[in-house]
């Protein structure tokens, strides 16, 4: 396997780790709204990311230096051709990052009500975005034969990427409700089990709406069927045996399986790309390839050395944290930090 | 294309320096809390826990903006800059890359630990966490200064398939330019932290409020302060030999020197340039001063940005190569008296503490009430000098700033994100001066205020009741 195939997988298993894990953080945020039915509520809930969102958003950090060292034409076409969603994604960052630190600095409810409003936007906005981002890399977009996109609004918002961002704000919704579920106690942690027994339906009917315009709108089933109808069909049997896990109310695995399906749907427009980054709706020529995208060998070969030793690391501090933070939030304040 | 190039210059000009408000405070605040954690963990005395939770109120709001904040640096490359992302992605990404698995996942994962376990780890297990902070915030720095000093001196790379790939990764990370900047922006951000103490707890000495528990926070952070102002200083004096004989340019910009200066060389404290002529008068001069700063001795002479056009002229064809002179010049002394100011306060502060005299001396507490600005000047004019220094190159010698911009990106679109980032940092910067003040003022005594109305779930089911 050329280095550069390593990297494109290293950089799925960032955005699949960024998904999973920003996916509840996503989710716990627009719970803020949609479930916590009073500040102390709200506390708790934001308090249930509190020692673990900002490492999360690293996950995305990190994919993006990766995109911009072994892909510097994949990082540079894309970034600089979703200009405005990614100015939108980063101003929706910037107020979700602060409002955790601020929103319990100043006792005035107007205040309290204004960082409210900047978590929830901060946390559905951006899986928004990211379901219009890879759903129009699959789907392709005007690129020229110098790399360089001219993509207009139409390339970005149309029904397939739409479908695309609604089902990963729902997905994530409901992945942060059962995080919810699992990391309080009493009437929260009941009703937001209840929560997302009634959202799973139209959180499915997006997932097969997705799935159905995935097969219309893109050409990847036709050119991936052999792994991508199977690992939907995996996708769809997971969620429907999250139908009775959240009957049973087992939360473990209820949160478990909208993790995996999360999981599959990112890992998903990978495959759909390879052997491309980029796919240009202009002309197949131009359609840009891993080896095309990709830094020299010996560039790939210094940071493969890093993240194998790295990531490791990462990831077993990362599994400590948790495992420091393990234990139910029960709403008592002496223990709030936000 | 003229007018995309300064609108992007403008963006990363103002998100840059903005970020930079916060970093060095961010590296020099965790330093700070981690020692003074150390003391409390070591001593066992409660005074030093009440000051740790104390400084890290004003760590972890600035924490959080400077975090913020950064995410634009790491995007706007690619949004903006997608020419230059291409030529350089494989050896300035990498550190990028790098510092993101090594220093970011750090310090935001024991960050989250540090503040949420206070209750949950053995105390020095939790102390541990503060400090592996304190060392990502460091990393992160060595990381993005090896990016940007390839920018400033390129180093370990070869010219192939249109860019600049990585062939060296040794030389990467031996560049000259690294570890004269690496050192020089560390004390730079340590004293950001270390005035900051020093000036908040002068304020509260001259109030005569929690006289001890300040005077003991002052006299940590002077220490620090006075330490961080002689590596300034030391790391300064190295920054010119490198600039002298890898961007000799920047230097003579930074002298306002068109002609080769005579030998032994004089350093300009003030001068009246006039680039159209070409020529600067009225200097007043340091004798024998420049070339000790540049050869570490007295004698020595500097060549001048004439000459050195020409010889520009003659490698890279007819064009125009002088960085803008009066920015250099100025920022280089705006940034010098910074530093010298800083080391005199540091200096004469750490006398009276040691004659005893600090508390009365209420004029000297005002000045170092000033002196928390101080550093941040600095800061910024040392960017500015580095960066405007640099020009017209983004990557010196190897690729101009006009030719790195996204092709694709329109002024339009530059313009409507520079007004969104403006705005939005703005509002950031004014809401962290207005907690500041509050917190300073609310003093280290009083707990937190609870939220006036809160309900609990778990005894009601939800709906409410207040209670205070």
């Amino acid at each position: 396997m050329p280095l550069s195939d390593i990297w494109f997988v290293l950089i799925a298993v960032l955005f699949i780790g960024f998904i999973f894990l920003e996916g509840f953080d996503f989710g716990v945020g627009m719970s803020t709204k949609f479930l916590a039915r009073n500040d102390l509520e709200k506390r708790v809930v934001m308090n249930t990311i509190g020692p673990v969102w900002d490492a999360n958003e690293v996950w995305l950090i990190t994919a993006g230096g990766a995109m911009f060292a072994a892909f510097p034409h994949w990082y540079a076409t894309a970034f600089s051709g979703f200009y405005l969603p990614f100015v939108v994604l980063l101003l929706a960052f910037i107020i979700r990052g602060v409002a955790f630190e601020f929103r319990n600095k100043v006792d005035s409810k107007a205040w309290v009500k204004t960082w409210d409003w900047a978590v929830f936007i901060g946390s559905i906005l951006p899986p928004f975005l990211f379901g219009v981002f890879f759903t129009s890399l699959i789907r392709g977009l005007p690129i020229d034969g110098d790399m360089n996109m001219y993509a207009g609004f139409t390339d970005f918002v149309n029904v397939y990427t739409v479908i695309g961002g609604v089902t990963f704000v729902l997905l994530s919704y409901l992945h942060g409700l059962l995080f919810i579920g699992l990391k309080t106690v009493g009437d929260l942690r009941e009703r937001a089990n209840t929560v997302a027994r009634k959202v799973y339906a139209l959180t499915g009917l997006f997932l097969v709406l997705f799935m159905i315009f995935t097969y219309l709108d893109t050409d990847a089933i036709t050119d991936h069927g052999a792994i991508l109808i199977p690992l939907y069909s995996l996708a769809i049997v997971l969620y429907g045996l999250l139908f009775f896990f959240l009957k049973m109310k087992r939360e473990g695995l209820s949160f478990t399986m909208t993790g995996l399906v999360l999981i599959i749907i990112m890992a998903s427009f990978f495959i759909a790309l390879f052997p491309n980054v980029m796919i240009s709706s202009t002309d197949p020529a131009f359609n840009m390839s891993i080896a095309d995208a990709a830094s020299g060998d010996y560039s790939l070969k210094i940071m493969t050395f890093v993240a194998f030793t790295m990531v490791p690391i990462v990831l077993a501090y990362t599994i400590w944290s948790y495992y420091v933070f393990r234990k139910r939030l029960t709403g008592d304040k002496e223990h709030l930090e936000y | 294309m003229m007018e995309e190039v300064l609108l992007a210059r403008i963006q990363f000009a103002s998100t840059t320096l903005f970020h930079f408000i916060f970093v060095p405070l961010s590296i020099g605040l965790a330093l700070i809390i981690a020692i003074m954690q150390t003391m409390y963990v070591v001593k066992k005395d409660e005074i030093y826990l009440k000051m740790t939770k104390f400084w890290s109120v004003f760590f972890l709001i600035n924490f959080a903006i400077g975090v913020v904040t950064g995410i634009i640096q790491e995007f706007q490359f690619g949004m903006n800059w997608s020419a230059y992302s291409r030529f350089v992605g494989d050896i300035f990404g990498a550190p990028l890359a790098v510092e993101a698995l090594l220093a970011f996942f750090l310090e935001s994962t024991f960050i989250g630990i540090w503040i949420f376990g206070w209750n949950k780890l053995p105390k020095k297990l939790h102390l541990a966490c503060i400090w592996l902070v304190s060392i990502g915030t460091v990393m992160s720095a060595f990381w993005i200064l090896a990016a940007n000093s390839f920018m400033q001196n390129p180093t370990g790379y070869v010219l192939q398939n249109g860019r600049a790939e990585m062939n060296d990764v040794v030389a990467l990370l031996t560049n000259e330019k690294l570890w004269v900047a690496f050192p020089h922006t560390i004390f730079g951000s340590f004293a950001t932290g270390a005035f900051f103490v020093v000036g908040v707890s002068a304020w509260y000495l001259i109030k005569k409020r929690n006289v001890d528990f300040f005077k003991k926070s002052l006299a940590i952070s002077l220490v620090i302060g006075m330490l961080s102002g002689l590596g300034i200083a030391f790391t300064g004096h190295s920054q010119a030999q490198y600039l002298m004989h890898a961007q000799p340019m920047k230097m003579a910009a930074a002298e306002a020197l068109w002609e080769d200066s005579g030998d032994p060389a004089a350093w300009t404290l003030l001068a009246k340039i006039d680039v159209e002529n070409r020529e600067t008068t009225k200097r007043i001069d340091i004798p024998y001063m420049l070339s000790y700063l540049t050869y570490s001795e007295f004698k020595g002479k500097v060549q001048g940005m004439n000459a050195l056009e020409q010889q520009m002229i003659d490698k890279h064809g007819e064009g125009e190569y002088l960085p803008p002179v009066k920015t250099t010049f100025w920022s280089f002394r705006i940034m010098v008296v910074t530093g010298g100011t800083l080391l005199g306060l540091g200096a004469l502060g750490l006398f009276l503490m040691f004659r005893k005299k600090i508390v009365e001396s209420v004029w000297f507490l005002r000045l170092l009430i000033v002196g928390i600005f101080l550093p941040f000047i600095g800061n910024s004019f040392g960017w500015i000098m580095s960066e405007m220094g640099r020009q017209p190159w983004v990557v010196n010698g190897l690729m101009k700033t006009a030719d790195g911009i996204s092709p694709n990106v329109s002024a339009g679109q530059i313009l409507f994100s520079l007004i969104s980032f403006s705005t939005i940092y703005t509002i950031l910067g004014i809401i962290m001066v207005i907690l500041f003040v509050k917190f300073i003022q609310r003093g280290p005594d009083e707990q937190p205020e609870e939220d006036v109305s809160a309900t609990d779930p778990f005894e009601t089911g939800g709906a409410g009741h207040a209670i205070k």
